[in-house]
Formats: C-alpha cells, sequence, structure tokens
C-alpha cells in the first residue's frame, strides 16, 4: 500500500481511505490477516496511536474485524466489501462530474463524451 | 497516571528570560512536539526536564519525582550536539553506556550499527557528521527508559537520515514510554506526533492532539506553526 499524506486531514483518516482502497481494490484480500499495529505503523512512518485510531475506526465500520489472540483481519462479509466499493466509486464519479462542469460540460454532453470513448473512438 | 508534571516553570539566564511559568503534564505512551522557533525555550526546557539545568521557580515530577538521580533513571536524553570525546572508539561508547544505565540494551544498539555499518572499531573522529548524530540516537535508544528527550534529532541530518531516525525512534520506544522531539523541521516529524506543544518567547501558547488541530484547522501542524510564528 502507498502511505502519502496530505496537510489538509487528520491522518488516521487518510490512513483509513488507503486501507479502503485496497480492501476495495482487493490489494487486501478478504480474510487476509493485517500487519500488527507498530509494523503497519513502521511501514507508513507514522505514530502507532495513530494506526491503532485508523484500524480501530475500520473495525467500527466493518471492514476489519479482531480475533483476541491472533490479530486483525480483512472482512469476509461481501455485502460489506461491496458497499465500500460502491461508495469509492460514486465518490470517484462525484470527483469527475465536479471537474466536469467547472470545465462547463453538462451532463448529457458528458454521458456523450463517456459513450464515445465506449464506441472506440477515442481509444 | 501522568508521566511528567510541570507547574509554572520559570527560568532566567540573566536578564533574559527563557521560560516565564510554563505548566503542563504529559501521559505515558504519547510522542509529543515540543515546536518553536529558535530561542523560544525549547532547548531550556528538555535541559530541565533531563535534570541538565534546575529552574529558578516552578515544580517539575516526572515518575512522581524531582529531577535527580531516581528520574535518569528513566529518562533517555539526546542533547542537540554530540558529546563523545573524539578520540574514543565506537566500542567504548557502548560500553561506557552498558556500564553507566541499567535499562542500556547492548544488543540492540549492536544490531542497529550493524544496519547502519557502523563499525565499533571505529573511532568517532573517523565517523562523518550523520554517522555521530546516528550513533549517538541509537544509544539513547537503546535504553529501555520512560521518557525519551531528544533535542533537535534531525539538526544537520540529510532527508534519507531523517527517515532512518524517524524510524529508529518509532521502532524502540515501548508503548507506555513517552517521547518529546524538540524540533522546528515540523514537516518531518508531523506524522509521527500525538500532541503538539507551541513554545513561544518562553510560554506555551498550543497545546493540542495534532488530529484535533488537523480537523479543526483543516491544515497541517506545519502550515499553522508558520502562522502563528509569521516574522
Amino acid at each position: 500500500m502507498k502511505w502519502n499524506f496530505t496537510d489538509d486531514l487528520p491522518i488516521y483518516q487518510q490512513i483509513m481511505d488507503v486501507i479502503r482502497q485496497g480492501i476495495a481494490s482487493g490489494e487486501l484480500m478478504a480474510g487476509e490477516r493485517l500487519p500488527s499495529v507498530r509494523e503497519l505503523a513502521l511501514e507508513a512512518e507514522v505514530n502507532p496511536n495513530t494506526m491503532q485510531k485508523a484500524l480501530a475506526e475500520l473495525e467500527r465500520e466493518g471492514l476489519l474485524y479482531s480475533k483476541r489472540t491472533s490479530g486483525r483481519f480483512v472482512s469476509e462479509t461481501q455485502e460489506v466489501r461491496n458497499a465500500l466499493k460502491k461508495e469509492l466509486a460514486d465518490g470517484y464519479v462525484s470527483d469527475f462530474l465536479e471537474k466536469m462542469e467547472k470545465l462547463g460540460y453538462g451532463k448529457k454532453e458528458i454521458i456523450a463524451l463517456i459513450q464515445e470513448r465506449e464506441d472506440g473512438k477515442w481509444s | 497516571m501522568e508521566l511528567v508534571k510541570c507547574d509554572g516553570l520559570i527560568k532566567n539566564y540573566g536578564l533574559k528570560k527563557a521560560l516565564s511559568g510554563v505548566t503542563f503534564s504529559l501521559p505515558a505512551g504519547k510522542i509529543t512536539g515540543l515546536l518553536g522557533p529558535n530561542g523560544s525555550g525549547k532547548t531550556t526546557l528538555i535541559k530541565i526536564l533531563g535534570g541538565l539545568l534546575t529552574a529558578d521557580g516552578g515544580t517539575v515530577a516526572i515518575g512522581g519525582n524531582s529531577p535527580g538521580v531516581e528520574t535518569k533513571k528513566i529518562v533517555s536524553y539526546l542533547p542537540e550536539r554530540t558529546y563523545f570525546s573524539s578520540a574514543v572508539k565506537v566500542k567504548e561508547t557502548l560500553d561506557f553506556f552498558e556500564a553507566f544505565y541499567e535499562d542500556f540494551e547492548l544488543e540492540r544498539a549492536e544490531e542497529m550499527l550493524k544496519s547502519l555499518q557502523i563499525s565499533d572499531k571505529s573511532k568517532i573522529s573517523e565517523l562523518s557528521k550523520g554517522n555521530r548524530e546516528k550513533l549517538q540516537l541509537v544509544l539513547v535508544m537503546s535504553r529501555r527508559a520512560k521518557l525519551y528527550l531528544l533535542d533537535e534529532p534531525m539538526g544537520g541530518v540529510d532527508p534519507a537520515a531523517r527517515d532512518f531516525i524517524l524510524r529508529t525512534i518509532l521502532k524502540n520506544y515501548a508503548e507506555d514510554a513517552s517521547v518529546v522531539i524538540s524540533t522546528h523541521l515540523i514537516q518531518d516529524v508531523e506524522k509521527v506526533l500525538d500532541d503538539v506543544i507551541f513554545l513561544k518567547e518562553g510560554n506555551i501558547c498550543l497545546k493540542q492532539s495534532v488530529d484535533e488541530l488537523r480537523e479543526k484547522e483543516k491544515k497541517s501542524v506545519d502550515a499553522l506553526f508558520r502562522e502563528v510564528f509569521q516574522c
């Protein structure tokens, strides 16, 4: 996973985004065991408390779960992972639309552009 | 239980006020950034916590004791400048720490030096400035201390060495230990800090968790620092 942090958000929220992304993209597999908090903190070069906070939040959201003695795992529930994927995709679409609207494109024009791409005119 | 408790600390150098009534406490298990421009009192505060200076007023308690023999057993201090005699060998500095501090773990230090490819047969005078600073940090972080006081740990080193230093700090402090890092290179340390203390002309002008600060201000500690201390 790539750990790059920006200035405008708390680090733990950015860590959550990186892990969400990893789960959605399949880089982190269902049921996969995560490294320890300390190992992950070292990998991301962040404070272990910050990493702990991010993982605990993701656990609350149901994307991770822990077993008392053996560590933390990626959720195996398909619906949870699908919901995450949908949520991320919606976010990307919103970002895209916002940028296109700033360029002055209307919804129909945008769809036409996508259709062009689909028809292979641009590829 | 608070690991460090300072109440109304005052320190003057002649007519110059270095600290004018500094009050704060630090819990165990946190990494705190002590941030401020040059001359704001960072080193003075760290030296008082380390028992190298005595305050002119106010009280300090570390693990319930005033700075002295008892606190020095649990406090590991990294000074701004390395203090090794250039005539001795790396091995002798290791032996010195081994003899001096009960909580020093020789194996840990040897392992880190090995990964840095610093031979214990080298003389201090043969080491580069960067390697001397790394050696000092390795020694300080090889103690199982309760409180690490790191005064400008990334002073004069290159960016790759900074990464090494941050990783060494993260890897070696125990979960119930606390770390105080004084620096003005905020951008480099921001992501390893739990809390920040801003010192301005001998007073604390801000003490907050980094998460809260970013959430509230929507900007990094570094950006806020530049605003607060704009010249």
